[in-house]
């Protein structure tokens, strides 16, 4: 069983707060020029069915549960790929007031492809290493136990608090009926 | 009438490659009201570039968005330009607009493979994104990169193209012109396409005005506005331009104009070529800004806006962009309601959505 985890991984990409550089590029590598769907790597949009995470973009405030729970919901094991300058440490917008920092700041990453953008080449040779993860982990499931570390909270200390929550949105403009 | 149900749309969903979350209210299978909500990209840039030099300012603008970096980098230095009250020499100013025309191009094919795939063409959208390659490898043999370039700078720009290079740019862009003219062809004759675009999501010329929606958006509802033609920027003067207008305001007049904006930047880039003047491509800049300039751009998905402000420092006091995505979100809002629940990501894309854009 564990020969066919790595042959078919799905993809699931998550935009973080990137500029669309390296969201392109990750396109670009599902289409004719780089193709990467002649390896068996399909880029899905439910994360229960992805094998992947690609996430771009630094993390912040609003996007960092969304990033969780995109995390949490993938069925193990699962590999992380953080690509972009931006994903692993927040690349030219660090010093942003709302940027917290790369993507190890809310989930455990497992490869990290820097540039700005992402060359299609790296995020395909990423993908490819992360897949040794991914055997991995799942040698590890089968001799028993969790493969991923749990969850940890953000490390990084916020700059400042968030201008809204998502709750007070969602109360100060009700729908109209 | 049915019950009212809301469905939240986004942020993370197969059609949107950028997160934008919309609160999708319906009635059976119908839209009646429509809540957007933002926030999910937000990185304080304006802010940013208050603490950095105005020459590395450049890049950060740079990196508002990956699709219409070049624009975004031209914005901004030639807003710094104005308030310095430098002069660029006309062969940057060409090589400018080239890079913009040919930015457009790469921008179109993305967005109609985009639509492609929303529709559920798949095979369609992954012929726009080859055909793309293309431009890609022009931007890439020319600048350096394939989606950033960082060639604009504050006072012209960084390397010069050569004439040979330009040459060979027209040439490849007149060898695809015949495979983007069969792949358009489909989006415009396919009967299956045609039911889903045609007599969707009108927008009307009376709305389009008073939502103030900007670029392909507008000018598929029959709005007669391009900046490249109201506002003195590159050299548009000089290359008879005349907007694309379509009079019809559904998806499928929005999708023309697109269409048409890609052959004719193909044209204006080979009429710039055929008229580029030798020379300096830069001039030495120094000193520091002081002063305020404003600067408008017609971008890939509609105008675009820049004002820089110095106070006698190499740091600026405040940069601000406002960017075409932003305009057309109202109008967005406007297409939605009375749609079927099925049609949502295809009228998302017609707006060209650029959420990085938006949010900064």
């Amino acid at each position: 069983m564990s020969a066919y985890v790595t042959k078919s991984p799905w993809v699931v990409h998550y935009d973080g707060s990137s500029c669309n550089g390296c969201d392109i590029e990750v396109l670009a590598c599902l289409t004719p020029m780089y193709d990467v769907e002649r390896f068996g790597i399909i880029n899905c949009g439910n994360p229960k069915h992805a094998d992947v995470f690609l996430v771009t973009g630094s993390v912040n405030e609003q996007n960092k549960d969304v990033i969780k729970q995109i995390y949490e919901q993938m069925p193990e094991p699962k590999v992380v790929v953080a690509v972009g300058i931006c994903a692993c440490s927040g690349g030219v917008f660090k010093d942003c007031y709302n940027v917290l920092g790369g993507v190890d700041q809310v989930i455990p990453v497992d490869a990290y492809v820097p540039g700005c953008a992402a060359r299609p080449e790296a995020i395909i040779d990423a993908v490819v290493k992360g897949l040794d993860v991914l055997q991995a982990k799942r040698d590890a499931m089968v001799e028993g136990g969790s493969a991923a570390p749990a969850v940890e909270a953000p490390a990084a200390d916020v700059k400042y608090p968030p201008i809204f929550t998502m709750s007070e949105v969602k109360t100060n403009y009700k729908v109209s009926k | 009438m049915g019950k009212r149900t809301i469905i939240p749309f986004g942020p993370q969903h197969p059609v949107l490659p950028e997160p934008i979350h919309l609160d999708l209210v319906v009635e059976d299978e119908t839209v009646v009201d429509v809540i957007p909500s933002i926030g999910y990209i937000h990185r304080g840039l304006e802010k940013l570039c208050e603490t950095k030099d105005y020459n590395k300012m450049v890049y950060v603008i740079e990196r508002i968005c990956g699709i219409c970096s070049f624009g975004h980098g031209w914005g901004a230095c030639a807003s710094i330009e104005g308030a310095m009250d430098v002069k660029v020499p006309a062969r940057a100013e060409y090589l400018r607009t080239i890079l913009h025309e040919l930015s457009r191009i790469h921008s179109h094919l993305l967005w109609l493979g985009l639509l492609a795939d929303a529709f559920g063409f798949e095979s369609l959208f992954n012929h726009c994104w080859r055909v793309r390659e293309t431009v890609l490898d022009l931007f890439e043999k020319n600048t350096g990169g394939r989606v950033i370039f960082s060639i604009c700078k504050v006072g012209g720009m960084r390397k010069d193209i050569s004439d040979e290079n330009l040459k060979e740019m027209v040439d490849v862009l007149n060898g695809i012109k015949a495979e983007i003219k069969k792949l358009t062809d489909v989006f415009i004759n396919d009967a299956s396409v045609q039911n889903r675009m045609v007599g969707v999501g009108v927008l009307t010329k009376e709305e389009a005005e008073e939502l103030c929606a900007v670029g392909p958006v507008t000018r598929g509802s029959g709005v007669y506005q391009d900046i490249r033609m109201t506002d003195d920027h590159g050299v548009y003067g000089e290359l008879d331009f005349e907007p694309c207008v379509e009079e019809g305001g559904d998806c499928m007049a929005r999708t023309v104009v697109r269409i048409r904006e890609l052959f004719q930047s193909i044209e204006l880039i080979e009429k710039a070529v055929a008229k580029i003047p030798a020379g300096p491509v830069e001039v030495k800049v120094s000193g520091n800004v002081n002063g305020e300039h404003m600067v408008r751009l017609e971008q890939p998905r509609g105008e675009a806006f820049y004002y820089a402000k110095g106070a006698g420092t190499k740091f600026l006091k405040r940069m601000r962009v406002r960017t075409p995505t932003n305009m057309n979100i109202p109008a967005l809002v406007q297409m939605l309601k009375g749609c079927d629940l099925a049609d949502v990501p295809i009228l998302v894309l017609t707006i060209d959505p650029c959420i990085s854009c938006t949010e900064r």
